[in-house]
C-alpha cells in the first residue's frame, strides 16, 4: 500500500483527523477514553509493562468498550514513572505519575468511571511544543 | 464530578520541603471546620516546575495559582477564595518585568521556559504506529522535498536555519550536507550517530524510542539533500528497546513506500540499515564511528581526509547526531525563519539537556539555547535533593566541565559554555551538591577515559592512565603537591598532542574541577583533608571487634552498645571495615 | 596457548549452525563482524577464543582480526559468565548516587571478582556503563529484571531472590 504523492498522503492525514484530533487539543472530541503509557526505557522499568496489562484487564473487567490504550513514549519526566496520560470526552488532558499495578483499579474507578481525580501525583504538563 | 472546586497542592519533592504536605494537612482541617469537606477536593500534584515559587496551589475550575503559599495562608485562601469567591491578591505571582499580578499558570512565563522540537512527538504518540506519525503531518515533509524542491534548495533551507550539530561539536548541519553534496560520487551515505556514549545523557535513546519516525524521515530528506542512497544508524546495543521500535519502523516506512525505489513517485531511492554499536566511547568521534559500521576496531583516523570527502567505504558520507536530524522535519514544515527566530546570535533553536544526579526532577528538558543554567536547574529542574546546597553542574560528559555557583546565570549556547570552560556535549547535566568531592569526581571521569581510550595515539593511550595514576594517589592521601603541577603539565600536553576529539578533551574534567575547585585538590595533595571511616549506629551490635583491630585506637564504645570512630584519628585503614560481622561500617 | 581454548568439538552444534546461518544470510559478512559477534554472544552467552577462530574461518579474514574486534569492545566478553549476571550501572547519574558502593558490597557480599564467575557458577558481578535509565539512579539490572533506587542495603535482598532459585532447580 506504498502512497506515491503529497495528495494522498493529506488524504490519509484526513481520514485519521478524528483521532487526532482528540490528541493535539488534549480534549476528548467522540465518547473514546484514551490512555497514553509512557514505554520508554525509564517508564518499563519502573513497571509500565505491568500497567499496560493491569489497565487492559481492569476496563475489561469493568466492562469499558470505549477505552483505547495506546503504548507512547516518555515525556521526560523520569522520577514519576510510570506515567498514564488520559483523554476523556469534555475533559481536560490528565496526566499522572507512579500509576504502578496497584493504582491502576483505584484509576480506572474513580477517573475513568466516576469521572474524578486521584488524591496523588497528577503531572502539570510545563512546556510548550512545537506545532508543525 | 459531584466537587465544586479541586484546590491542586503542588506535590513536587522541593515543594514537599517547603511544607506543602504541612498546608494539605492545614486545608483538610480547616474545610472540616468550614464544613466544605464534601464540596472541596483536595490533590496533591506533582511539580508544577516554578520551585523558585513554591509552594504553589492551584484552584480549579477559577484557574487561579497562588505561590509561596505558608501554612498561615491557608485560613484566608478558605474564607475568602473559596467562601465568599475574591481573589487573594496578596499570594498571586508578580510578573518581575511588568510588576503585574499573574493570576493563571497560563500566563506565567516559567510555563514558556521549556519549548519542544525535538521531543515534539514523545509521549504523544505510538511509535510502533507509523499512522499516528503521519496524524502529525509525517512525512509530508519528505514528499514536498522531493516534489517540490532540489536538493541545493533542500541544502540552502537548512543552512538558513542555522541548525548546528546537537551531538557535541556543533558544527554548521547544512554546511555539513553541503560538503558532502558536493562531492562526485557514484555512491554516498548518511549515518545516523545513535551511539549516545556520554554516561548520564539519555537524550537521544528517548527520541528513537518515542519517535523513530521522525529520525528516518529527516534521514531521507539529507540522503536526498546529499545524494545519497543509503542510511546507516548507528546504535548502541545497550538500547535494544529503541534498537526495536528502530526495526518496526523501517518495515512500516518501506510498506508505505517512504523508504525503497522511487519514493513518492520523484525517482529518488533510498533506504536504511542499522548497525550495532558494542560498547566504546571514542564511537562517538565521526571517523572512529565509521570504522565501527565497517565491522573494525572503532578507532579513529586523521583529517583530513573528512567524511565528507572519503567516509564510509572510502566514499562521500554525512554523519548526523539523533536530536540534530529530529529537528529537520520541524525545520521544513515550518520554515528555516521560524526555526532561527529561537535562541541566541550564533545558536538557534533549542537544546534538550538529560537533569541527573542530585537535582529534583530528574527527566529530559528542551529549552531554547540562551536559557539560563539557574532557569533549568531551579525553575524547570526543581533544584537540588534534600534542599542541600548546590555546588556545580557537570555538562559535556566526559569530555566537558564543571559550572559553578557564579555562572548559573550564563545564557547556554556553545559559545557561552566554552567560554567558562566547559561544552555543551550532548546535553547531559550532572547535578552536583555539597556532598560531592571533585577531585573523587574528576577520578571518575578520567577512570572512564582511560577504559576507553581506543588506543591508537600515545598521549591519550598513556597520558590519561597517568592522570588517572595521580588523581587515584591523592584520593588515597599517597599524593604530594607536585602531583599537582604534574597533573596540569600532563593536561595541557594531552590536550594538544592526541589525536582525537576523545583523546584531546579527556583533561577537561581535570582541569575545569582544578580551576573551580583547587582547595580540594590542595587538602588531599597536603594531606590535610579528614577521610574516616563511620559506624551506622543501628546496625552496630557492640561487638567490640572492631576497637580491637583498630591501629590507632579511635574507636570507642562498651560491649552491646553502639560504637563510635573518633574521626581526627582516623586513618582510614579499613581493618574494621573488614572485622565487622554485621555490615555497619561505611567506608569514607 | 592451552589447547583446549582452539578446540572446535567443545562448540555447541546446534548453536554453531543457527551462528552459520546468520551468517550466510549477509550480503556483506565481513562489514557486518560487530553484528555477527553479537549474534554469537547471544546463542553462547560469551565469545570464547574457538569461537572467534570458527567466526574467523567462516568469514575467510584471520583470527586476529576478530580478536581485535572481540577485545575493542567492552560489550563482547570472552569470559564465560556466572548463570546470573548482575549489571551495576556505572554511569555519572548513578556514580554520584552511590553506586560504586552498591557494586562494592555485591562483591564483598559474594566474595567476588568483578567480571570474574563466582566459584559456584551462579553470579558475575559487573559494572556497566550508562544503560540510560538515570531517573532510577542507582541502576541494577539482573538479566532483565531492573532495580532501582538501589542502596548497599538493598544487595543482599537482591542477591538472594536469585540465589533461592538454585535450590529450586
Amino acid at each position: 500500500m506504498a502512497i506515491k504523492s503529497l495528495e494522498e498522503l493529506r488524504e490519509l492525514r484526513k481520514s485519521l483527523q478524528n483521532t487526532l484530533k482528540q490528541r493535539e487539543s488534549a480534549v476528548g472530541q467522540n465518547d473514546q477514553i484514551e490512555l497514553l503509557v509512557g514505554m520508554g526505557t525509564c517508564g518499563i522499568a519502573a513497571g509500565a509493562r505491568d500497567t499496560y496489562q493491569a489497565l487492559m484487564d481492569v476496563t475489561h473487567q469493568r466492562g469499558l468498550d470505549n477505552v483505547r490504550i495506546i503504548s507512547v513514549g516518555c515525556i521526560g519526566s523520569c522520577t514519576m514513572e510510570p506515567t498514564v496520560e488520559i483523554h476523556m470526552p469534555g475533559r481536560e488532558a490528565l496526566i499522572y505519575g507512579k500509576i504502578t499495578k496497584k493504582r491502576v483499579a483505584q484509576l480506572v474507578d474513580d477517573v475513568l468511571i466516576n469521572n474524578g481525580y486521584l488524591d496523588d501525583n497528577l503531572l502539570i504538563k510545563s512546556f510548550q511544543k512545537a506545532v508543525t | 464530578m459531584t466537587e465544586r472546586m479541586t484546590i491542586l497542592v503542588c506535590g513536587g519533592t522541593g515543594c514537599i520541603a517547603l511544607e506543602s504536605n504541612e498546608i494539605i494537612a492545614a486545608l483538610k482541617e480547616k474545610l472540616a471546620d468550614v464544613g466544605l469537606t464534601e464540596e472541596i477536593r483536595i490533590i496533591r500534584t506533582g511539580c508544577f516546575g516554578f520551585c523558585g515559587q513554591g509552594p504553589i496551589i492551584k484552584l480549579q475550575p477559577d484557574n487561579i495559582t497562588y505561590v509561596q503559599v505558608g501554612v498561615e495562608d491557608v485560613n484566608e485562601i478558605v474564607d475568602e477564595h473559596i467562601v465568599k469567591g475574591r481573589i487573594v491578591e496578596r499570594l498571586l505571582y508578580v510578573n518581575p518585568r511588568t510588576e503585574e499580578l499573574v493570576k493563571t499558570s497560563e500566563e506565567m512565563d516559567f510555563y514558556k521556559k521549556e519549548y519542544r522540537i525535538a521531543l515534539r512527538n514523545l509521549g504523544l504518540i505510538n511509535p510502533e504506529d507509523i499512522l499516528e506519525y503521519i496524524a502529525m503531518k509525517g512525512y509530508e515533509a519528505l514528499a514536498v522535498c522531493l516534489n517540490e524542491r532540489t536538493p541545493e534548495d533542500v541544502v540552502q533551507l537548512i543552512k538558513d536555519s542555522k541548525l548546528r550539530g546537537r551531538g557535541g561539536g556543533g558544527f554548521s548541519t547544512g554546511l555539513k550536507w553541503e560538503l558532502t553534496a558536493r562531492e562526485e560520487s557514484d555512491e554516498k551515505y548518511i549515518i545516523c550517530n545513535a551511539d549516545e556514549g556520554d554516561p548520564g545523557a539519555f537524550m537521544d535513546r528517548s527520541i528513537l524510542e518515542g519517535d523513530p519516525h521522525s529520525v528516518l524521515e529527516a534521514m531521507a530528506i539529507g540522503g536526498y539533500a546529499t545524494g545519497a542512497n543509503i542510511g546507516i544508524v548507528y546504535i548502541r546495543a545497550e538500547y535494544p528497546l529503541a534498537y526495536k521500535r528502530l526495526q518496526i519502523a523501517l518495515s512500516q516506512a518501506r510498506e508505505y513506500g517512504f523508504l525503497g525505489k522511487n519514493i513518492f513517485d520523484s525517482g529518488f531511492d533510498f533506504d536504511v540499515e542499522i548497525r550495532l554499536g558494542a560498547g566504546a566511547f571514542v564511537c562517538g568521534e565521526e571517523t572512529a564511528l565509521i570504522n565501527s559500521v565497517m565491522g573494525r576496531r572503532g578507532e579513529p583516523t586523521k583529517k583530513p581526509p573528512y567524511p565528507s570527502v572519503s567516509g564510509f567505504r572510502g566514499k562521500p558520507t554525512s554523519v548526523n547526531n539523533v536530536e540534530t536530524l529530529a529537528n529537520i522535519v520541524p525545520i521544513l514544515l515550518n520554515g528555516p525563519e521560524w526555526f532561527s527566530s529561537i535562541g541566541t546570535d550564533t545558536s538557534k533553536g533549542t537544546k534538550v539537556f538529560a537533569l541527573a544526579g542530585k537535582i529534583n526532577n530528574v527527566g529530559l528538558v528542551e529549552v531554547p539555547m540562551g536559557t539560563t543554567l539557574r532557569e533549568i536547574i531551579f525553575d524547570i529542574g526543581g533544584g537540588i535533593i534534600g534542599g542541600k546546597e548546590f555546588k556545580a553542574v557537570q555538562t559535556g560528559g566526559p569530555s566537558g566541565g564543571v559550572i559553578t555557583k557564579e555562572d548559573l546565570d550564563t545564557p547556554i549556547d556553545y559559545e557561552s559554555l566554552k567560554a567558562i570552560g566547559s561544552m555543551m556535549g550532548s546535553g547531559g547535566m550532572i547535578v552536583l551538591d555539597e556532598d560531592d568531592d571533585m577531585v573523587e569526581l574528576a577520578k571518575f571521569y578520567l577512570d572512564f577515559t582511560q577504559d576507553e581510550s581506543c588506543g591508537k595515539c600515545t598521549p591519550c593511550r598513556v597520558g590519561t592512565k597517568r592522570l588517572h595514576e595521580i588523581l587515584d594517589r591523592l584520593t588515597r592521601m599517597e599524593g604530594s603537591p607536585e602531583d599537582l603541577d604534574l597533573l596540569e603539565d600532563l593536561s595541557y600536553n594531552i590536550k594538544y598532542s592526541a589525536l582525537c576529539g576523545l583523546g584531546q578533551t579527556a583533561p577537561n574534567p581535570v582541569l575545569s574541577t582544578m580551576k573551580y575547585f583547587r582547595s580540594e585538590y590542595d587538602a588531599y595533595a597536603y594531606r590535610t583533608k579528614r577521610i574516616a571511616f563511620k559506624i551506622i549506629e543501628d546496625k552496630c551490635i557492640g561487638c567490640t571487634k572492631c576497637a580491637r583491630v583498630c591501629p590507632v585506637a579511635c574507636i570507642e564504645g562498651s560491649p552491646k552498645r553502639p560504637h563510635v570512630i573518633d574521626e581526627a584519628d582516623c586513618i582510614a585503614c579499613g581493618a574494621c571495615y573488614d572485622a565487622c560481622p554485621v555490615d555497619a561500617i561505611e567506608r569514607p | 596457548m592451552d589447547k583446549e581454548h582452539l578446540n572446535m568439538r567443545s562448540l555447541d552444534v546446534g548453536k554453531l549452525a543457527a551462528l552459520n546461518n546468520y551468517i550466510s544470510d549477509l550480503s556483506d559478512p565481513e562489514g557486518s563482524l560487530i553484528n555477527i559477534l553479537h549474534r554469537a554472544q547471544d546463542l553462547f552467552g560469551y565469545i570464547p577464543i574457538n569461537l572467534q577462530l570458527h567466526i574467523a574461518r567462516k568469514l575467510k579474514i584471520g583470527a586476529a582480526k576478530v580478536n581485535g574486534v572481540v577485545s575493542f569492545y567492552s560489550y563482547f566478553t570472552q569470559e564465560k559468565t556466572g548463570r546470573h549476571v548482575v549489571s551495576v550501572c556505572m554511569g555519572t547519574a548513578c556514580y554520584v548516587k552511590g553506586a560504586e558502593k552498591v557494586l562494592h558490597a555485591m562483591l564483598d557480599e559474594l566474595g567476588a571478582t568483578k567480571g570474574k564467575a563466582t566459584d559456584d557458577g551462579q553470579f558475575t558481578i559487573r559494572d556497566v556503563r550508562c544503560v540510560g535509565a538515570c531517573g532510577l539512579a542507582p541502576v541494577v539490572t539482573v538479566g532483565e529484571k531492573v532495580y532501582d533506587n538501589v542502596t548497599v542495603d538493598d544487595v543482599k535482598r537482591i542477591l538472594d531472590e536469585y540465589r533461592g532459585e538454585k535450590r529450586g532447580h
